[in-house]
């Protein structure tokens, strides 16, 4: 401490956490569902994340050059969008999937939007959702070395018996970073740690999904299918990664909640109700619209305000 | 329209200053964004966009000569319902000539065609022209918008059918290797193309712009009404404009 008083305009208390800091460390808490991924598919998963990560990156440095903008790609933003992306396609997807995918959600989603902090879905899902439609039979065949046939969710949705252990571990077909339950909870430990994210939206999705699953259901209070629903799909990685991303989540307490019961009730209406068995990433999309109107209705009172109805 | 135009130029022919107006600088889908339901819906391939847009252009160039023709006996209270049933009665018959003639076509374009009627750009070009203008530019006033209108939906369902399909009018351009992006012929891929060549198209008009021409009134779709347009920096180019011609008279 100097002698001298400082004289400086608020914010007195200031964090020392940066974008770059905060991206950081997301990209080391995926690390463990990435690895397992790696392990589990083989090389080729580790050849398709490296080109997906190279083209989100590289189309966000192209963008910003092309524009004369400030170059963002520092950040590693980007390279969490890639990152999450390449977590979300099947092992059995070509190379150029990853390509086409970094770009759409770097230019498209993120960088005609206006760059950083103001997409309004989450980049990664919203180019996981533009491939699922475009290619569709690319997107939804886990057929690989490792593993042949329905992933469990669709096992699960035409009646068959799961393995719930090998689901926890994670050694079922499913896109790459998705499968293992452990190493996504990991990488969910490392941020809630580090102070990055909190339970607020994870905790309220999955047992809003659980209570849903229970109801809706057709099988009652049964524990081996409501685990099988919780630790199968893309549930895990979505709800720690994906729904609690800073830009398209709501800033309010409340909202959050609101934003987690949502997205719990939208997967488990796809899941039950709709044809396909997964719904993680269009649930957190439509999510994703309709955070402004969340937002609103949940705007707290300002310190002061509101005690006496005029 | 045009007294107010370019100093040194001559005056501009009012039948092919109708068609560019119609075509390039007021074109109804890149300018005006006229019309953006069978835009959107109908372009999943060229001849799609070119089916519908040729369709619009006649009923847009019939209905403009008849409101043209009719615009002293109309009584101004009930011309939006007397327009509706002259436009009407063209799209009743283009259906009809359709159905008999092209059923190919009448089969794709579907509820479209009917709903012709109720397409912004043929009502407006009644409004804001054909109503106070006499037959002949009327005439061609629609034939402009209704070329600006094809070649803007052709446009956008040769992209969509390209990308989403490997083709363009149904002759396969794509090499084998390329896999369809099939979101571009459902409802997304009308909203990213059209966006797309949208922004296209301004950046070439600027880039116009910047080299000197005069794009002023192609930015802003001017119609020298200064009363009822929001670009007030095309107004203070007007002003200050004849402010010059007037200091020179004076000089």
């Amino acid at each position: 401490m100097s002698d001298l008083m400082k004289v400086s305009s608020n914010p007195h208390v200031r964090s020392k956490s940066t974008t770059a800091s905060i991206m950081l460390t997301v990209v080391i808490a995926l690390l463990p569902a990435a690895g397992f991924g790696i392990y589990n598919f083989g090389p080729k998963a580790l050849l398709l994340i490296l080109v997906t990560v190279a083209s989100t990156v590289a189309t966000e440095f192209a963008f910003e050059k092309i524009c004369k903008k400030k170059i963002t790609i520092g950040d590693y933003s980007a390279v969490v969008t890639g990152l999450l992306l390449a977590l979300n396609l099947p092992v059995s997807a070509p190379w150029w999937i990853g390509v086409v995918g970094g770009v759409f959600a770097i230019l498209v989603v993120k960088m005609l939007f206006g760059g950083i902090g103001q997409n309004f879905m989450n980049p990664a899902l919203g180019a996981r959702c533009f491939l699922l439609i475009s290619f569709t039979s690319i997107m939804t065949n886990f057929d690989c070395d490792a593993y042949t046939g329905a992933t469990p969710l669709a096992a699960l949705k035409s009646g068959e018996s799961v393995n719930i252990l090998n689901m926890v571990i994670g050694r079922t077909a499913g896109t790459i970073g998705e499968t293992s339950m452990i190493a996504i909870v990991i990488g969910a430990c490392i941020l809630i740690l580090f102070g990055i994210i909190d339970l607020r939206i994870p905790g309220t999705y999955i047992v809003t999904l659980a209570v849903f699953v229970t109801l809706f259901g057709g099988r009652g209070f049964n524990w081996p299918y409501i685990s099988a629903h919780l630790s199968g799909g893309g549930l895990m990685l979505g709800a720690f990664f994906m729904a609690t991303d800073y830009v398209t989540r709501p800033i309010t307490k409340k909202g959050q909640y609101v934003f987690g019961f949502l997205l719990g009730v939208l997967t488990g209406i796809f899941r039950i109700f709709g044809p396909s068995a997964e719904g993680v990433s269009y649930a957190i999309i439509i999510g994703n619209l309709l955070v402004p109107l969340i937002e609103k209705v949940t705007l707290p009172k300002a310190f002061g305000k509101g005690g006496e109805k005029a | 329209m045009s007294q107010i135009d370019e100093k040194g130029m001559k005056k501009e022919n009012p039948v092919t200053e109708r068609l560019v107006n119609g075509i390039v600088k007021e074109n109804p889908t890149f300018v005006l964004m006229l019309g953006m339901c069978p835009t959107l819906a109908v372009t999943t391939s060229a001849i799609n966009g070119l089916g519908m847009g040729l369709t619009t252009m006649v009923v847009l160039a019939l209905s403009n000569v008849f409101i043209s023709l009719l615009r002293g006996i109309i009584p101004d209270k009930v011309r939006i319902p007397a327009f509706i049933v002259i436009i009407a009665s063209f799209v009743t018959m283009v259906e009809l000539l359709l159905q008999g003639f092209i059923p190919f076509l009448y089969d794709a374009l579907g509820i479209y065609i009917p709903l012709i009627v109720v397409n912004c750009i043929i009502l407006g070009r009644a409004e804001a022209y054909a109503y106070k203008n006499p037959v002949i530019p009327s005439l061609f006033d629609g034939i402009g918008m209704g070329l600006g209108f094809s070649v803007a939906l052709t446009c956008i369902g040769a992209v969509r059918e390209l990308l989403g399909a490997g083709e363009i009018f149904g002759i396969h351009v794509m090499p084998e290797s390329y896999v369809p992006v099939s979101i571009f012929i459902m409802a997304p891929g009308a909203f990213f193309v059209l966006a797309t060549l949208t922004a296209i198209q301004n950046k070439v008009k600027i880039a116009g712009e910047r080299k000197g021409k005069d794009m002023s009134k192609i930015q802003s779709g001017c119609n020298s009404d200064c009363m009822n347009c929001a670009d007030t920096g095309c107004a203070k180019r007007l002003i200050d404009e004849k402010a010059g011609e007037e200091g020179k008279n004076n000089a």
